[in-house]
């Protein structure tokens, strides 16, 4: 069930110096739905991400969050627009505790009055946070980490949330957990837009997703067109 | 032209300067610049590598107060005097070197060990009050008649301008061997990469250490050179914060990477400071040294490629410039 | 023998300890977040000093009201030297961030001398000695360590009880995703800034109830300002606290055994020996 278009990506260019890394990308996210934008590795699919979070600026085109264009916002408000960026190897403060890490999340002051219903909702979705709420989040395991980088990103009440790369450098089984927790988002209601290279898995949580090579998007379509067409089978699932 | 007949050319020029009847000033003048110019080129030595020394006060501290000490107490010449002093002095830089490069203490962290070891220079100068004189400072026992070559004293400026110019030279090319030898390609890399380096076989702490302990050499022989000049020192001057800054300002502003950049700083910041000095200093006093740091708060957040720098890449530029032009013309 | 003499200084020495740290604290804070070393810091306390100096000297202001003002101007000063002088050269090369605040140090010391003179300034308020048994104390000196902890204790509860405060230890954890979190870098800057200029101020206003004030007087604690942080491990709060006391100790004891440069002899000797122990500072992690 999705409702209107919430993001949209306007032929997007990108790129770091003078290299490019992104052309002409476009997509759109609607309310509800669960995105994915697979690809291999080094296709732009981080790029894509931190031009929507405007940790970059794109070189042409813009990115459009529920009628708004991101053009004029800065980068630190974004996510005052209901945008969360759960980056890649989750960057979590090592050397803070995992409650404060939470409270970063909810740093702008809309976040900040309804603080500890959320903190109280992430607990609930993840009872292992609440165990280790005052340990240092750098000396937790990559799978713990990754609960109390997606944490983080719930704590500023976003509408969207984007994951880049969450399965990354994790082993098997915690990929398992990891692709279950990203259920249990979507479950909860909020929009999510995922980036990663695991393509069999993210297919399996996701209702549609944009193959992305080399900065442009090659195919685009539902889970199942995308899990049943030929190239992909041949190229990323080895089939 | 050959560099080489350049350099022979340039400093025949340099030595033929005292015969055109300087005044006294101006000699003064040039022989302090020489002087710093040697020790801003010793400093850069390991400078032009990122080992940013902001302690080299310690080595002109002993190599002016120990040579001074030992020809005033026991009248031991400078001659023997000063490589006693190099010798401590590069004990010092090994003492402080070998952690700092062992452990890999960089940037920061090594500007203020280092800045440290400057402190323990000039602290223990003080301290030994009884001996140095503290912070009152220390005359140098001038020999009768003003001049002797054992005792290294000239009462003649122009005999000790070329005393200085030749140890000026010898520092650029001490300055050139460094840049020639394999020790700066084990230093570029390992200032790239260390771990790199290292890996390629290159004993990174061995090449920054020599490095090091050359540079605190030829910063004592300038220490003691500058206390045989001026007859008189003071552990302020010589071994405090201020004269370290003022080193790596100097070589900042004439250029780092460039073999006649610490003596261009030099050029630039004595004649800034006395152009100041002559100008506001004896009204108001202060008002100099506010111009003085204002300008070189400026100077680093506007020129930070310093003078020499600046220069060759304006040259960069230009010759840059004829070749695009042609390719321009086709449109 | 009981040493009473010996017990004082060891004391006196704990006293020196909370203004160290204070002063550490200050300059650790702008070096974690903002990864430049203030090496003009000991001049932005002594320009605390002429202003409490001038205002309750010159101007006949109480002196609570001089010390309030004293604190603000350090901490206004603190954000200009950030807009004016580090903003411009933030991403150059970190010798040019270096030299910049120590070409800020020259300018300061020399505009004071324009400003004040090289006299050795004092605010003439005489201030009593505490007897304690044989042993005696300065009221000023334990004034400035009472107030040196309240200043301790109360930047470790902003840093650690605040939004703010949190957002200024993640930045120097991870400077690049602040803006994901909703927090604007350059306003952490800022506030880093004028807080680190604040406990420059507070520290100047502690001092300036011992000491005299001149252009110089940076130069006498600014360098083992410097130790303290690099021993506690630059950026690294803690550290530097309890590395303050060390070195206090080392300072009081060493000029009680010796005289007062034998102290901090020993004080800088005993660092550089302990970084071949601990490179990275005490409690390096």
């Amino acid at each position: 069930m999705t409702g209107d278009v919430m993001l949209e990506v306007r032929r997007v260019s990108a790129g770091y110096g003078s290299f490019r890394a992104l052309f002409d990308v476009s997509l759109e996210v609607r309310a509800g739905e669960a995105v994915g934008v697979i690809g291999p590795n080094g296709a732009g699919k981080t790029t894509l991400l931190r031009v929507i979070s405007k940790i970059i600026a794109p070189s042409s085109g813009e990115v459009v969050m529920e009628g708004t264009p991101l053009g004029p916002v800065p980068a630190h408000r974004v996510v005052e627009m209901g945008i969360a960026h759960v980056p890649e190897h989750r960057r979590l403060f090592p050397r803070l505790t995992v409650e404060e890490n939470l409270r970063m999340g909810a740093f702008h002051p809309e976040a900040r009055k309804r603080f500890r219903e959320r903190l109280d909702f992430v607990y609930e979705l993840f009872p292992r946070m609440k165990e280790r709420r005052d340990q240092m989040a750098g000396t937790m395991s990559g799978g713990e980490q990754q609960m109390c980088a997606i944490g983080r990103g719930l704590m500023s009440g976003p509408k969207l949330l984007l994951m880049d790369e969450p399965s990354a450098g994790l082993a098997p089984v915690i990929v398992q957990q990891v692709f279950g927790l990203v259920k249990r988002i979507r479950a909860e209601g909020y929009t999510v837009l995922i980036v990663e290279q695991n393509i069999q898995q993210v297919l399996q949580v996701v209702d549609r997703a944009y193959l992305l090579e080399v900065g442009t998007i090659k195919q685009s379509g539902s889970s199942a067109e995308l899990l049943a067409s030929p190239e992909i089978r041949r190229a990323y699932l080895g089939l | 032209m050959d560099k080489r007949i350049l350099a022979v050319l340039g400093i025949a020029a340099l030595a033929a300067v005292p015969q055109f009847g300087l005044g006294n000033y101006h000699l003064h003048l040039l022989i302090t610049v020489l002087i710093w110019g040697f020790v801003y080129t010793s400093w850069s030595v390991m400078g032009r590598f990122g080992m940013v020394s902001l302690g080299h006060g310690a080595f002109l501290g002993v190599g002016g107060y120990v040579v001074t000490m030992l020809w005033n107490s026991f009248g031991l010449t400078p001659w023997v005097g000063i490589p006693i002093a190099i010798v401590l002095s590069m004990t010092m830089a090994l003492l402080v070197g070998y952690p700092c490069f062992r452990f890999r203490i960089v940037g920061h962290y090594f500007a203020l060990v280092t800045l440290a070891l400057g402190e323990v220079v000039r602290l223990t100068i003080v301290g030994l009050r009884d001996q140095t004189g503290g912070s009152l400072g220390m005359t140098v026992e001038g020999v009768p008649g003003g001049t002797s070559f054992l005792a290294l004293q000239f009462g003649e400026r122009a005999t000790f301008f070329y005393l200085a110019l030749i140890v000026w030279a010898a520092g650029l090319w001490v300055w050139r061997m460094v840049d020639r030898s394999m020790l700066r390609y084990a230093l570029e890399a390992s200032s790239e990469d260390e771990d790199a380096a290292a890996s390629v076989g290159v004993n990174v702490t061995r090449a920054k250490l020599m490095i090091t302990m050359l540079s605190a050499g030829m910063t004592t022989i300038g220490g003691a050179l500058y206390a045989q000049y001026q007859m008189y020192i003071n552990p302020e001057t010589i071994s405090g914060i201020g004269i370290s800054l003022q080193i790596v300002f100097a070589v900042i502003a004439g250029g780092l990477f460039t073999q006649l950049g610490p003596t261009v700083g030099a050029m630039f910041t004595l004649l800034l400071a006395e152009t100041l000095r002559v100008t506001f200093g004896h009204d108001i006093h202060g008002l100099d040294g506010t111009i003085y740091g204002l300008l070189l708060v400026l100077f680093i957040i506007y020129m930070p490629k310093g003078i020499t720098g600046s220069i060759a890449a304006g040259l960069v530029r230009r010759r840059g410039a004829p070749g695009a032009a042609p390719a321009a013309a086709t449109h | 023998m009981f040493d009473t003499f010996l017990l004082e200084s060891i004391i006196n020495g704990i006293l020196l300890g909370g203004v160290l740290a204070l002063l550490a604290l200050g300059l650790n804070l702008v070096f974690g977040v903002i990864d430049v070393v203030w090496i003009c810091y000991a001049e932005l306390v002594m320009i605390g000093m002429y202003t409490i100096w001038w205002l309750f000297v010159f101007y006949g202001l109480p002196l609570p009201v001089a010390i309030g003002a004293g604190i603000a101007v350090v901490a206004l000063l603190g954000v200009l030297l950030h807009i004016l002088v580090i903003q411009p050269v933030l991403g150059t090369a970190p010798i040019n961030q270096l030299l910049v605040t120590g070409g800020v140090l020259f300018f300061l010391q020399a505009a004071a001398t324009l400003v004040f003179g090289i006299e050795f300034r004092n605010l003439g308020v005489r201030m009593p000695v505490v007897e304690f048994g044989d042993m005696f104390f300065s009221f000023a000196r334990i004034l400035a360590f009472a107030t040196a902890l309240v200043g301790v204790l109360l930047l470790w509860l902003f840093l650690t009880r605040s939004y703010l405060g949190t957002a200024i230890r993640a930045i120097s954890q991870d400077r690049e995703i602040m803006p994901l979190m909703g927090v604007d870098p350059r306003r952490i800057y800022l506030i880093t800034s004028a807080i680190g200029g604040g406990m420059a101020g507070v520290a100047a206003s502690l001092l300036v109830l011992q000491y005299d004030v001149h252009p110089a007087i940076g130069l006498s604690f600014g360098p083992i300002t410097f130790m303290v942080c690099v021993m506690g491990g630059l950026g690294n709060m803690l550290g530097g606290f309890v590395a303050a006391f060390v070195f206090a100790q080392f300072i009081s004891v060493g000029g009680y055994f010796f005289q007062i440069e034998w102290g901090y002899v020993i004080a800088f000797a005993f660092f550089i020996a302990m970084m071949f122990i601990r490179p990275k500072g005490l409690f390096s992690r």
